[in-house]
């Protein structure tokens, strides 16, 4: 089973045992535009992926909704 | 990864710091380091009354929460732009706003453009073809305006926004690409008032975006999550975004392009007047060539080091 990252309205799925800063530049996500939150708390990008995990990622850069991605 | 403070379990790892923190510190450290700016930049004491502008965003709200958690006498104050833009963003964020005053008893100016003025600033913009197609000139005039105005009004010392630093950096960063020296120079965490125009302080301003948004989770504050959508597509969304690719690759970019500003701007050395910069030169002892650097050129002193060290 996969983890998920959900940002806005788009998700992505992610390799259980992964950080979750390997997960968010494997999908080119900015890492410094992020807040992640998982089970209701805020965790750091060094946090490892567990099977069934599911992501927030809060956007910190109000307004920039459509350019998250690296290019 | 553990919480400096506390070895728990980290909510945040700041980068630019070396410093991760659990959320209990993390909520801490924010008012202190908050303090210690405005101290630093001589924006405020704790017997002046502050206005601060509120738009329902995590940075104002936040702001005005950790202004009272300092227990400065800090009141809101919040425009109606009467921007709708299929979002109903301006009713959305004064309903997040009032929520907030009422919730934790704080006391609340409103200004409603429309009412005040007889246009919004969407059809104010309209009328006078300010701005090519786009609100923000006449948002911004109107803003600036309206603020000064309820501070001077009821007595208010001094003016506070929300601007994290990267606001700020966005800003320096689009004045440094076109070199708009008058912009530079009027760049600061405090523009000190004059006869009918109150001071204005950023007490935010070294916090990055990233920072403000996790203490308004962490503080459980209720903001508008989008932005004014006009804002969309914006240059300065776009010089952020940029700014967060150098920072991912290397950490303090940011930080470090703000506050060597600030520095190089106090010191007087920004902008250093041509003739002023011919006149500090003088002839190097050694080679007779223009130097600046005291005693030798910085040539003949490589030069003497690598004789020194063959």
């Amino acid at each position: 089973m996969f983890a998920k990252l959900i940002l806005r309205d788009k998700e992505y799925e992610v390799r259980p045992g992964m950080s979750l800063l390997d997960a968010l530049k494997k999908n080119n996500i900015i890492p410094e535009s992020v807040i992640a939150i998982r089970d209701g708390e805020m965790i750091t990008d060094d946090e490892i992926l567990r099977s069934g995990d599911v992501v927030k990622l809060v956007a910190v850069i109000s307004g920039g909704s459509k350019n998250y991605e690296m290019s | 990864m553990k919480c400096r403070r506390c070895e728990n379990k980290a909510s945040i790892h700041m980068r630019q710091h070396k410093l991760a923190l659990c959320k209990e510190h993390y909520l801490e450290w924010i008012p202190e380091q908050t303090a210690r700016f405005i101290k630093k930049y001589k924006m405020f004491t704790s017997d002046e009354k502050i206005l601060v502008a509120v738009s329902g965003g995590k940075d104002s709200l936040s702001l005005w929460d950790i202004l009272v958690r300092l227990g400065y006498q800090a009141d809101g104050l919040y425009l109606g732009l009467g921007i709708d833009g299929g979002v109903n963003y301006s009713h959305e964020s004064q309903k997040l706003t009032e929520k907030f005053a009422s919730e934790n008893h704080l006391k609340l100016h409103v200004v409603d453009i429309e009412k005040e003025y007889g246009n919004s600033i969407p059809m104010l913009s309209e009328i006078s073809y300010r701005g090519h197609g786009k609100p923000c000139a006449v948002c911004g005039l109107a803003k600036r305006h309206e603020m000064n105005r309820i501070a001077r009004d009821f007595g208010y010392d001094v003016l506070a926004t929300g601007h994290n630093l990267d606001d700020e950096a966005a800003v320096l960063f689009g004045n440094t690409l076109s070199w708009s020296s008058e912009y530079l120079l009027r760049q600061s965490p405090v523009l000190e008032g004059s006869d009918g125009l109150a001071r204005k302080v950023k007490p935010l301003c070294r916090f990055y975006e990233r920072e403000m948004t996790a203490y308004a989770i962490a503080r459980g504050i209720e903001y508008i999550y989008d932005e004014c959508p006009f804002a969309d597509g914006s240059q300065s969304i776009f010089y952020k975004e940029s700014l967060n690719l150098l920072e991912t690759a290397r950490p303090g970019t940011k930080l470090i392009f703000y506050l060597n500003f600030l520095e190089a701007k106090n010191s007087g050395k920004l902008f250093i007047e041509k003739n002023e910069r011919l006149s500090q030169l003088h002839p190097c002892p050694k080679c007779g060539q223009p130097t600046s650097t005291p005693d030798f050129c910085s040539f003949c002193r490589m030069i003497e080091k690598a004789d020194t060290n063959p």
